[in-house]
């Protein structure tokens, strides 16, 4: 059924973009969404970084979006036609848009295009990411300090480099907090299904975990820990401020504004340059929310005091002795990751229980 | 492989909430095909009823008031496909579909704007004495009040098709419809009152998963709990207890495999994940191997249009 709804809404979209095109002038700038934009998370965020771009340059600009793009073969369709249409930048915001960006920029090489957290690269087509570790590191810390049954439950999306960066910024970092730390984690396979998420934070709960740590983009796992009770959980993408202060006791912000603004400038000032651009806590991609009163003060404290060494570059969080989980040796004491291997992370760290989904 | 973290009282627990949704739209929809109609449009009557639901829900802040919108915009949906087959004589089948099309669509067009929102609580009843039992109080009195009403709901349906002079009736109808026409019953009426039912049970079913189960609002968010609703009535073989067997067994295997999941069993997740629809599929085609007894407990008239000169 769905195919068939985003057929028309595409076909209705490409009429009034054909209708637009007519007016001439305005840079154009394409986004293109994985989820509808009141997800309340990553969607939401990319949106509000459009809604920013609108602001700051008012009638230079022109943007136009579409929403729950399905990742593979429909993304192709919705980015040949946003390119037809006039785009001159167009942002595709999921991994999953990768392919689909690379073959579509080969067709428009006068068209930019930028991909979000890939990393395949042309003359045309930029990749940006946050290095959203950073700030699941300070997570992990504080689910290690704040749980009681010492089982951390863990939602992820798809096992790609990204989510399982995560899931081994926050174990180490919860191990580091509460060496007693287990992770249950339970792949959903979606980026956005709330109720495939609220399901699976529910038997994550009934397992008995207290701290529930999500790679999805919904706030249902926040709300069937609120429903459950006594069990905490973190924002993801967005500040999720309606669970404050509790389930949700902080949260990693995705502020993409800043990075848009910036790149639909060199658009329009002909500078724009193929790039890949990995930006964390320092420059202000990666924010953490406020960590609320649900957190006793000296936790905190530390939290803010890791965020402060890792946005000084003093701390790596993926820094040695790591072991990877069969136990062999991936840094040496005192070896930090280098980016290579971070972006292309397929295996988890010591004491992980369970197999890593191929 | 560990599997002393998973609690089977809180498992069944669960189970019947993640299969409430189903429950109710499956005995709404065996009460139109026991009338002879075959309405595949539940899919639409529930996410109508889900946003229905959640409107009213969010707007009036109560959710029995959502509850009961849910129930008639269930309900109105259904008479568009009543009014369409059973007057204009339109095929069933075809009309069935394009009710979940122009459901989905609806309620997506209803939506907007009602995304990342939470809908006010709906009040679990833990019935006092029997919710401190030991076993049995976790599992069967520690619900809300929905959970308990789709109990009584297949119970009611049962008794109701079984020992009520109406009950016989409406299986006349769904059985031949010339004899019942010709012993004076207005078969028409009886048709679009029970897809009626059918309507506002799936309805119900649909604001169960946007108010109690996820609770928030998505497009689509019913992810083809209609379409299984469908398979059950067929795999209760038109029988009310059964309806409520189907539907507790979907629901958990759905709860189990992300309980397995969660305690780290070193089952592949794709296998885990599509175990449901595996269990649907074999169910029936089980089913269906035993032609003369499916056939016979079939409604004759199942998906047959009546007109009364004919």
């Amino acid at each position: 059924m769905k195919p068939m709804h985003k057929l028309l809404t595409a076909a209705a979209l490409s009429l009034g973009l054909a209708g637009a095109a007519a007016a001439q002038d305005p840079v154009k700038v394409g986004f293109v969404y994985v989820g509808p934009i009141g997800d309340g998370g990553w969607t939401y965020e990319h949106n509000k970084g459009r809604l920013a771009v609108e602001e700051h340059f008012g009638d230079a600009v022109e943007t136009v979006y579409q929403e729950s793009v399905p990742e593979g073969a429909d993304a192709e369709r919705v980015l040949t036609q946003m390119a037809l249409s006039g785009a001159d930048l167009i942002f595709t915001t999921s991994f999953g848009y990768m392919d689909a960006t690379v073959n579509v920029a080969k067709k428009f090489p006068d068209v930019k295009f930028e991909h979000a957290t890939g990393y395949k690269r042309a003359d045309n087509v930029s990749t940006y990411s946050a290095r959203f570790y950073e700030g699941r590191a300070i997570q992990g810390h504080i689910a290690g300090k704040l749980t009681e049954t010492n089982k951390i439950g863990y939602i992820g999306s798809f096992p790609i480099p990204e989510v399982v960066r995560g899931i081994n910024a926050s174990f180490l970092h919860a191990r580091k907090a509460n060496p007693e730390v287990e992770f249950s984690i339970v792949w959903a396979y979606t980026w956005f299904d709330p109720a495939k998420e609220a399901d699976a934070a529910q038997a994550l709960i009934e397992q008995g975990a207290d701290v529930i740590m999500q790679h999805t983009d919904s706030t249902a796992p926040l709300a069937a820990a609120e429903k459950a009770g006594g069990v905490i959980g973190f924002g993801q993408a967005s500040d999720m401020a309606e669970y404050k202060p509790e389930p949700r006791v902080s949260s990693i912000i995705d502020n993409w504004a800043p990075y848009y603004i910036d790149r639909v400038q060199a658009v329009i000032d002909g500078t724009w340059e193929s790039q890949d651009v990995w930006h964390g806590i320092d420059e202000g991609m990666v924010e953490i929310g406020e960590i609320t009163d649900a957190v006793p003060a000296e936790v905190r404290e530390e939290a803010l005091a890791l965020k402060e060494s890792i946005a000084s570059g003093a701390y790596h969080p993926f820094t040695g002795p790591i072991n990877k989980q069969d136990g062999s040796v991936w840094l040496a004491e005192g070896e930090t990751a280098d980016d290579g291997t971070l972006l292309g992370m397929d295996f988890y760290v010591e004491g992980i229980t369970g197999d890593l989904p191929k | 492989m560990d599997l002393s973290a998973i609690n089977p009282l809180v498992l069944v627990a669960s189970l019947m909430v993640a299969a409430t949704p189903i429950l109710l739209a499956a005995i709404g929809e065996l009460v139109v095909e026991k009338a002879g109609v075959l309405n595949l449009g539940v899919e639409g009557m529930m996410i109508t009823g889900a946003i229905c639901g959640f409107a009213t829900a969010v707007e009036t802040g109560s959710p029995l008031l959502g509850f009961l919108a849910a129930f008639a915009g269930g309900a109105a949906l259904s008479l568009v496909f009543g009014v369409l087959t059973q007057v204009f004589l339109s095929n069933q089948v075809a009309t069935g579909l394009a009710l979940t099309l122009f459901g989905l669509g609806l309620s997506s067009l209803m939506g907007q704007g009602y995304t990342g929102i939470k809908p006010p609580p709906t009040a679990r009843i833990e019935i006092p004495v029997l919710a401190d039992l030991p076993v049995v109080g976790r599992i069967l009195f520690q619900h809300d009040w929905v959970v308990y009403a789709s109990l009584l709901l297949v119970a009611g349906v049962w008794a109701f098709l079984r020992y009520t002079r109406a009950g016989l009736v409406l299986r006349a109808v769904g059985e031949s419809h010339d004899a019942a026409h010709a012993l004076g019953y207005k078969v028409v009426r009886i048709r679009i009152l029970a897809i009626l039912f059918g309507g506002a049970c799936a309805g119900l079913g649909g604001a169960y998963i946007s108010l109690v189960r996820v609770p928030q609002w998505t497009d689509g968010m019913t992810s083809g709990a209609g379409w299984i609703a469908l398979a059950i009535v067929v795999f209760a073989s038109w029988k009310a207890p059964r309806v409520l067997l189907g539907a507790y067994l979907f629901g958990g295997v759905a709860v189990l495999q992300l309980n397995l999941q969660a305690a780290g069993i070193a089952i592949p997740v794709e296998y885990l994940s599509m175990a449901p629809y595996l269990i649907t599929i074999l169910v029936l085609v089980i089913m269906s191997a035993d032609r003369s007894r499916a056939a016979l407990n079939a409604p004759a008239s199942l998906g047959r249009s009546f007109h009364a000169s004919s």
